[in-house]
């Protein structure tokens, strides 16, 4: 068997690895060894290149391999769970930025750094020169589409503004972009020119990106971080065209493929539909009345832990303010507090809470709270009318009734906690400032909701304070 | 006898086939660990930077391709092992 056959026959296991890893990664009980899988597949897939590139200068390799991997532990070492969604995209970033690297690289290896007198397409073959523009175009689009994402996810940048005509100028961009990436692949012999073009491209590109992501909310991200994880696949299966390397090809377009499903799948779960996602609709003030609150009721943690302490069956909500507040340990003090006098206590997870899908069920997770105590939407949603008391922290979009009351509401017909059936409601929220909808949240008007100003760490452990005084 | 690119072409479209077909009802809880997880897989395009750095001068092509070998070795070390952490803390009811 020739070098050649055995790695080919080696890369088939390592996308058998893939397939099979990315299958389990999307059930709960094998999701963990899933992820392994695919991390041997990728490790596999790492020896077969090294094998088929046989006896080199190794010092550039081990260097980058050696960098890459600390620099990578590092950031996932630093990062606090609440941190997970902006960790995704940043290192969804850095592979769309890498497949455009491998692109450019190849580009000036092949074309700028070697004195022939000819087009890329000659020196490259068409095929190669066109998925080699390609590979830059959507790696530099992913590029700066997913840093705008993590530093809106992180609140560094707020607000969603408008782009006037954004389909054009997005359209003109990547026409553009490609018109130069085609000049200067197909048309010039000049090496000079041909970087120059390509670097026209990259910077068509990278604006592209920001044009994609600057107007769509901060709700919107988790879909829009799904959305550029697809494009990273194609970047990188487009690389693969350029350099004729069909498990690079492979893997790449699985990723592609799957990343799209699991995009609609999560547009699902919002109630939402990908397009209204990327036009950038959700969230706006402009079409979505505010609404003045008249008769909110108000009241102190001293009152709250009273009506708490005479409570058989406590649900607390976890929206987004827990995990902005890094609340998660002072609620889970509150509920072994209450558990500790005998109460019923369950956490409500809205599939959508949080500023990902799963998010609240990482955070919570994070401060030990037992797996028991986390109910889903599904289960938890017909326990509210014999509940004594839901405690909602942080969260307001995914309790508002308007999506059940109001037709015209943006969220109506998404799926939410009713927890407006629970005898009584107290929510602890800074202020009566509205969700990532906009809208009015009629819960706080109800007559047997009453709001806890504050900061949601703070009042949680004034809270558990006054319960475990009561003993 | 299929010519490369034709091969690359069938490999192309039935990956993306297979890709479609792989995920399909996916619980909420997954949702990020699943994007994270595919994430770091689309780190692939390490292997395509791997075969870029293979020569000692450093001209700008090369120091592209090394750029792109560390910008995706996080990518895949940093990805899998985010993955990981989030798994982790996930308990289990049976």
């Amino acid at each position: 068997m020739s070098l050649t056959d055995l790695t080919a026959l080696l890369a088939l296991g390592s996308i058998a690895l893939f397939v099979i890893g990315l299958k389990r990664l999307s059930r709960v009980r094998t999701a963990r060894s899933g992820n392994a899988l695919m991390a041997a597949g990728m490790l596999l897939a790492v020896l077969i290149t090294l094998l088929e590139i046989g006896l080199v200068d190794y010092r550039w390799i081990i260097g980058g391999l050696a960098l890459g991997a600390v620099i990578g532990v590092a950031i996932v070492l630093r990062a606090q769970a609440t941190q997970m969604p902006e960790i995704v995209a940043r290192f969804n970033g850095f592979g769309g930025a890498a497949s455009a690297f491998v692109a450019l690289s190849l580009f000036w290896l092949e074309v700028v750094e070697t004195s022939g007198a000819a087009t890329a397409a000659n020196v490259l073959g068409g095929t190669a020169g066109t998925t080699l523009v390609l590979s830059v175009l959507i790696g530099s689009t992913t590029l700066s589409g997913s840093i705008l994402a993590e530093l809106k996810l992180r609140g560094t940048l707020s607000g969603s503004p408008r782009v006037p005509a954004r389909t054009a100028v997005m359209g003109l961009l990547l026409l553009g972009g490609l018109a130069l990436g085609g000049v200067a692949v197909f048309a010039t012999e000049q090496a000079p020119l041909a970087a120059a073009l390509v670097l026209g491209l990259v910077a068509a590109s990278l604006l592209a990106g920001v044009v994609l992501v600057l107007p769509i909310g901060g709700a919107d991200m988790p879909v829009v971080i799904s959305l550029l994880n697809s494009l990273s696949g194609l970047a990188a299966a487009a690389a693969g065209f350029a350099l004729t390397n069909q498990l690079l090809i492979i893997a790449g377009t699985i990723v592609g493929a799957a990343g799209l499903i699991l995009t609609q799948i999560m547009c699902v779960a919002m109630n939402r539909s990908l397009v209204n996602v990327i036009a950038g609709s959700f969230g706006e003030g402009g079409d979505v009345e505010h609404g003045e609150y008249g008769h909110v009721i108000a009241t102190d943690p001293e009152s709250a832990a009273m009506v708490l302490e005479a409570a058989a069956s406590v649900v607390i909500v976890p929206g987004y303010g827990l995990a902005a507040a890094r609340a998660q340990n002072a609620a889970h003090d509150l509920a072994k507090a209450l558990i500790d006098r005998g109460t019923e206590v369950r956490f409500a997870i809205h599939p959508v809470a949080g500023r990902m899908p799963g998010h609240m069920n990482v955070v919570l997770a994070e401060a030990e709270v037992p797996y028991e105590l986390l109910f889903e939407m599904s289960e938890i949603n017909a326990e509210f009318s014999s509940t004594d008391v839901a405690i909602v922290v942080g969260a307001n979009d995914v309790v508002n009734p308007a999506a059940n009351t109001s037709p015209g509401s943006p969220i109506a017909g998404m799926p939410i906690l009713e927890v407006e059936h629970a005898r009584q409601v107290f929510v602890i929220k800074r202020s009566l400032s509205p969700g990532y909808a906009g809208i009015k949240n009629e819960l706080f008007e109800r007559d047997h909701t009453a709001m806890l100003y504050g900061d949601a760490k703070q009042v949680l452990t004034d809270l558990a304070g006054e319960v475990e005084a009561a003993g | 006898m299929m010519g490369p690119l034709l091969i690359s072409l069938y490999v192309f479209v039935l990956a993306a086939f297979l890709g479609f077909e792989l995920i399909n009802k996916v619980p909420p809880t997954l949702h990020t660990p699943l994007m994270s997880g595919a994430n770091a897989m689309s780190g692939i395009t390490i292997i395509g930077a791997l075969t870029l750095v293979t020569v000692a001068s450093p001209s700008v092509g090369v120091v592209l391709g090394f750029l792109a070998l560390v910008l995706a070795t996080i990518n895949v070390v940093g990805g899998f092992l985010v993955t990981d952490r989030m798994l982790a803390t996930f308990g289990r009811r049976s």
